[in-house]
């Protein structure tokens, strides 16, 4: 069996942080966002974009990047609508939400580009 | 046997065997699975029951004509055989509304499962489905908070959540067991979960457990940045001290208790979950003992019922099985009372042993908790037999990780999060799911040990509670 290693996780190291899903996986690629739109529009969630600076992530309330976009299944427009928000704040979190209306919840959520935490 | 016994049976087909009467939808609704002793007939045993379950006695009493015995009976209204076994039917039962307590579970089980199941003409009985009318569902306040509450509270979304229960169950003190609560929530779980039966034992008296466990939940979501719970265990030897327990662990502002409604009993339980209500803590349920009352096939209450009636007294979260671990549990049939602990709307399904269509109306739904034998290559399957509304529990998957419980943590939150991903791909699980593991683990060397360590383990057993149609 390999050595025992250290699990390196700090309270004093911002970059410890991690954002609920996804937050385990390598920071998603322009291919994997793309996916996980296509899924949020085939599930006839409605689209939102958040984002927040890097150190307050736990708040509930993010701000909204201007309004959910209410039916929207032009995948590429959505994809437009997060690069824009991220292009605007660069050093912010930038959050992509599936509005599950019927069940009044978030069907999806995820950090789609990364802030700075360094 | 006994002549006055043979008078009785012939008197309970006289009252309360009614072929021809239509279910009201007010009407309490039961399937009984029922093994007659030798040479008493169907219609008169299924009679029987109806009568021993509601009004009847052994004899007729004067008293019985000072009422509407008529209108208070319980019916049985319909006999079908059972798929693969000749020495069992299943007896439907129509009961008034009116011969219960509103929102008394207690009062409903009392007579459903009561002095019938000790019943000399049968050999063996069990309750197999309930049909609660809307009308009494209503009555009952239903999970305190439910899935969607839960998931903003905790601000989890789109995924399972991860749990795990702290072992050895029994011998830690309160600032060691805290220590491993602490340990698995950095690494990455969602919650940790006291074992059914630490509650406050001589080597670890459950105040210390709380205030460490507390100070665990705080220090794991400073250093994560992310919303964490532990489920207190709250069961205790009296009502009194389990409440006395809840309180002060709400004083904490901790998110979650949790209680056994099985041995901590129904009125407690129902008790709890209102409390719970009302002070905004979240109620997780564990089931210790279900096994002696749902496992046997022929007798005892199917655990379908057991989950209905868990829904109905109010809890958060509710053990299912696994499908794929070490505990018992048929697919279909599981599968089944998951719908039962989440949809709106169940529908009647022979294949999956559910006998009546349920509307759960407004009732809020619980969130099936898979929790026992599973690990890190169980995470494909367990996604995708569960969705998204569920707690999947790690016990020894988390902790016997190679470097520990942080490390453990970890390697299954990654696991997780790799397959909800490639689900939404569209990528095939079932089929698919080992190259998600070994894909996620190049970046992940907590999973790929994790990996190496379980891969040879496999649970096998065959299920002894089948559905019935897979029998012969």
């Amino acid at each position: 069996m390999s050595q025992v290693q250290d699990y390196k996780s700090r309270v004093s190291d911002p970059a410890s942080r991690k954002f609920e899903t996804f937050s385990y996986l390598p920071a998603m690629t322009e291919a994997d966002i793309r996916k996980q739109v296509e899924y949020i529009v085939s599930k006839g969630w409605n689209p939102a974009v958040e984002h927040t600076e890097p150190q307050y992530l736990m708040d509930n309330y993010w701000y909204m990047w201007k309004l959910p976009m209410f039916g929207e299944t032009d995948v590429d427009a959505i994809l437009a609508e997060c690069k824009a928000c991220h292009e605007a704040n660069p050093g912010n979190h930038v959050r992509l939400i599936g509005y599950d209306n019927f069940k009044q919840s978030q069907g999806a959520s995820m950090v789609v580009y990364r802030g700075n935490t360094k | 046997m006994a002549k006055t016994y043979q008078a009785g049976v012939k008197e309970y087909r006289a009252t309360y065997w009614e072929p021809n009467y239509t279910p009201k939808d007010t009407d309490l609704l039961a399937c009984f699975k029922v093994t007659p002793q030798p040479g008493i007939d169907r219609e008169e045993v299924a009679a029987a029951v109806a009568a021993e379950s509601s009004t009847g006695t052994w004899t007729t009493v004067w008293t019985d004509l000072l009422t509407d015995l008529n209108y208070y009976k319980g019916r049985a209204y319909r006999i079908e055989d059972v798929p693969g076994s000749d020495a069992e039917f299943y007896a439907f039962i129509a009961y008034p509304i009116d011969l219960f307590e509103p929102g008394s579970i207690v009062n409903v089980f009392t007579s459903l499962v009561g002095n019938v199941f000790g019943f000399k003409a049968l050999r063996a009985i069990r309750l197999e489905d309930v049909r609660f009318p809307v009308a009494y569902l209503t009555t009952c306040d239903g999970p305190p908070h439910g899935i969607q509450v839960e998931r903003d509270l905790m601000n989890k979304y789109g995924r399972p959540m991860l749990g795990c229960t702290i072992k050895p169950k029994l011998g830690l003190s309160g600032k060691n067991y805290g220590r491993a609560v602490y340990e698995a929530l950095r690494g990455g779980l969602d919650f940790t979960k006291d074992d059914e039966n630490v509650n406050s034992q001589p080597f670890m008296h459950w105040k210390q457990r709380f205030d460490f466990c507390q100070e665990a939940i705080e220090k794991s979501e400073r250093e994560t940045g992310e919303r964490k719970g532990h489920y207190l265990n709250v069961t205790a030897p009296t009502s009194d001290e389990m409440m006395r327990r809840a309180e002060y662990a709400k004083s904490l502002n901790t998110p979650i208790i949790m209680i056994d409604y099985i041995t901590m009993g129904f009125g407690a339980t129902t008790a709890l979950s209102k409390w719970c209500k009302q002070n905004g803590v979240l109620l997780h349920v564990h089931r210790a003992m279900h096994g002696v009352i749902d496992r046997n096939p022929h007798h005892g209450i199917h655990f379908r019922v057991l989950s209905k009636i868990m829904r109905l007294m109010g809890g958060d979260h509710l053990h299912s099985g696994t499908v794929v671990g070490k505990l018992e549990g048929d697919r279909t049939a599981t599968l089944g009372w998951i719908d039962i602990m989440r949809e709106e709307f169940v529908k009647e399904d022979r294949s999956r042993g559910i006998m009546f269509d349920q509307d759960f109306a407004y009732m809020a739904g619980m969130i099936p908790v898979a929790s026992g034998g599973i690990h890190v290559w169980h995470m494909p399957a367990l996604v995708s037999i569960f969705g998204d509304d569920s707690v999947l529990q790690f016990g020894g998957g988390t902790l016997g990780h190679p470097w520990g419980n942080a490390a453990g943590a970890c390697a299954n939150r990654v696991a997780l999060e790799a397959c909800v991903k490639a689900r939404n791909e569209g990528i095939e699980l079932a089929k698919e799911g080992g190259n998600v593991l070994r894909e996620a683990a190049k970046h992940s060397p907590e999973l790929a040990i994790a990996l190496e360590t379980w891969k040879e383990i496999r649970f096998e057993f065959d299920t002894v509670d089948k559905l019935d149609v897979a029998h012969k």
